[in-house]
């Protein structure tokens, strides 16, 4: 009799494992993805129509609303720093020598060529204050089994009217991911991918971006080495760490 | 009278010494006309060009909108004025909404204004005609430098990307319907008109623009709180601006040249006052007084300037002309350089022009013989006629 009870009381957790709400899922994500603060180096090799670029940076960010990037490489690019706080970015270039603020259009720009534009990395709010999410199916990406999940905008507001994720099912981290104009049309992918366990966590250590729009492979951004929940000091996150 | 008949044959007496002066001096006039010809030229083309493709007899502005700042455009536009739209059912009234949207040539990202105009307005040249028909696509019409510049053909897709007025990005194909050609740059580069309706749908801002073009200038008068009226001087002032430094640069040239023949009259007008001592000296003797005499070498040195027009006319009137009618070939670069400038620029001399140039040149050589001449004045006659040096 015990047995029994204690075997329908699981009944729900079973359940929930098995066919989660899109909301639990995404819940899931931000718990293993989110970090109170994370300082790591990267690589960004964007690969344009007419050859590739190869930078490097190092990044120190806390939540989603404060980053601090500063270029390593190559030569042309290092020393420019990028600021990120909040709904604000500014940005210093050595050969300038001249803290701008990137604002109104200019957000629309591409960031150092890629197939990121200033915009997207300034969009920080949770997928499910903007976004209703369904699970729409399962499906196997690299591999790996994945919910598919279809987002869609709750108010007009939106930068993105669609989303479509496909997410792993025993990691809970997206690997794929494909933004949609209000249209329809497909816009950008994202492809996440080696996968690795940092601190307990597992955790996508290379992006593709790709706008869909434009030719070219894309712009991979591979983190290299991560430290999640460091310590950064405050003075970092200022306008006067730029110069 | 006699001054002047006395003038005119002791400048003809002094032969070729006169002719090279005179010479000079011609070239000066005709430079002068030459060059303010053009400027004048391109002053009335472009602004003729701004008022059939751009600018109308006037505009209304939404009160945030400010060309020259694209901050602004997310927050200039205001609903059609339900007293306007009469105009701009009859076509008298061409509203305009703007937007900032990317495109995708050949795979390539480009920043772009994109422009909605009602298909059925008079007041430009922009051919909106052509957004009629072509099915479902957006039809689009561009100029040719954005075609040329992009490498773009009538009937080709682009893609389209644009964010609506809540900021959630859309993207569409068009269909390049028309390839304008005009000399105006400000409407065709790094832009796509495309039809108002479709624009507006396509932002979520319905019976929306950002400004209005006029066919007629009285519309102007239209004192809404949301609208600015823009008449064609204060639309067309940049021209005024430019011609006026372009202006500015040029007068260097024919300053200089001016200065070349001014020199040529006053040292002239020095070396014929030091040979001439004893016909002055005589003169004074006979009965003129000093002044007469300062007068006659004055006129002497100011007819410089009347026989150097009438040689300006001989050569000057056929050169001039023959530019006015063949016009002068700018070169392919100025058209890149946001200015309105036609392929080729007629000149335009005005009855002014050529009045204020002679004028101009008397006088500065009537000074500028009148300033040796003064020494006259201070002569002893009686050292004169010995040919003493004064």
């Amino acid at each position: 009799m015990r047995k029994l009870l204690i075997g329908i009381a699981m009944v729900p957790g079973m359940l929930l494992a098995q066919n989660p709400t899109a909301t639990q899922i995404l819940d899931q994500i931000d718990k293993n993805m989110a970090s109170k603060s994370r300082i790591f180096t990267a690589t960004m090799v964007v690969h344009a129509a007419r050859g590739e670029r190869v930078m490097e940076m190092k990044i120190w960010s806390e939540g989603d609303k404060r980053s601090f990037t500063e270029y390593l490489s190559p030569a042309r690019e290092k020393g420019t720093k990028m600021l990120k706080l909040d709904d604000q970015l500014w940005m210093f270039s050595p050969s300038a020598d001249r803290i701008i603020q990137i604002s109104g259009h200019m957000l629309r720009q591409s960031v150092m060529g890629s197939d990121l534009s200033y915009e997207d990395m300034m969009d920080d709010r949770k997928l499910t204050d903007v976004y209703n999410a369904a699970v729409i199916g399962t499906e196997d990406f690299s591999g790996r089994p994945c919910w598919v999940l279809e987002l869609r905008a709750k108010g007009d507001d939106a930068a993105y009217y669609q989303r479509k994720m496909w997410i792993d099912t025993e990691r809970s981290i997206p690997l794929k991911e494909e933004w949609f104009a209000k249209g329809g049309k497909l816009l950008k992918q994202t492809t996440l991918s080696d996968v690795k366990k940092i601190q307990g966590r597992w955790f996508p250590t290379k992006v593709t971006y790709k706008d869909m729009l434009k030719t070219g492979d894309g712009t991979e951004f591979i983190m290299n080495e991560i430290q999640f929940d460091g310590a950064i000091p405050e003075s970092m996150f200022s306008k006067a760490a730029l110069r | 009278m006699l001054t002047l008949k006395l003038a005119l044959r002791n400048l003809l007496g002094a032969g070729l010494r006169t002719w090279l002066n005179v010479f000079v001096l011609s070239l000066s006039y005709v430079v002068i006309i030459y060059i303010h010809g053009m400027l004048d030229g391109w002053d009335v083309q472009a602004k003729s060009d701004m008022m059939h493709w751009q600018t109308g007899q006037g505009q209304l502005w939404q009160k945030n909108y400010d060309p020259l700042d694209p901050f602004t455009l997310q927050e200039s536009f205001a609903t059609i004025p339900g007293e306007l739209i009469p105009s701009v059912e009859s076509g008298d009234l061409a509203p305009v909404l703007i937007t900032m949207a990317s495109f995708y040539p050949e795979g390539r990202i480009q920043s772009i204004l994109l422009k909605g105009i009602s298909e059925n307005q008079q007041v430009v040249e922009i051919p909106t005609a052509a957004f009629s028909g072509g099915g479902a696509d957006i039809p689009a019409v561009i100029g040719k430098r954005m075609a040329e510049a992009n490498k773009i053909t009538v009937g080709d897709l682009v893609t389209v990307r644009w964010r609506d007025a809540n900021g959630t990005f859309d993207a569409a194909d068009v269909r390049i319907a028309a390839i304008f050609n005009s000399n105006v740059p400000t409407i065709d580069a790094g832009q796509i008109w495309i039809p108002l309706r479709r624009l507006q749908t396509m932002l979520s801002a319905p019976g929306k623009a950002t400004y209005f073009i006029s066919k007629k200038s009285e519309l102007l008068n239209y004192s809404g709180s949301d609208w600015v009226s823009k008449d064609l001087k204060s639309l067309t002032a940049e021209i005024d601006q430019i011609i006026k430094t372009k202006s500015f640069g040029s007068s260097i040239m024919y300053v200089v040249l001016l200065l070349l023949a001014m020199l040529a009259i006053f040292d002239t007008q020095v070396l014929t006052i030091f040979r001439r001592q004893r016909e002055i000296g005589t003169q004074i003797a006979l009965g003129m007084t000093r002044w007469q005499v300062v007068r006659l070498f004055t006129a002497e040195g100011a007819m410089n300037a009347v026989l150097a027009a009438l040689l300006a006319a001989v050569y000057g009137i056929p050169f001039l002309a023959s530019q006015a009618a063949s016009g002068i070939a700018m070169p392919a670069t100025t058209d890149t350089m946001g200015l309105a400038i036609a392929d080729k620029i007629f000149p335009v001399y005005s009855l002014g022009l050529i009045g204020v140039t002679i004028v101009v040149v008397l006088v500065t050589s009537t000074i500028v013989s009148y300033i040796p001449s003064r020494r006259i004045a201070k002569m002893n006659p009686t050292e004169a006629i010995k040919g003493k040096i004064q």
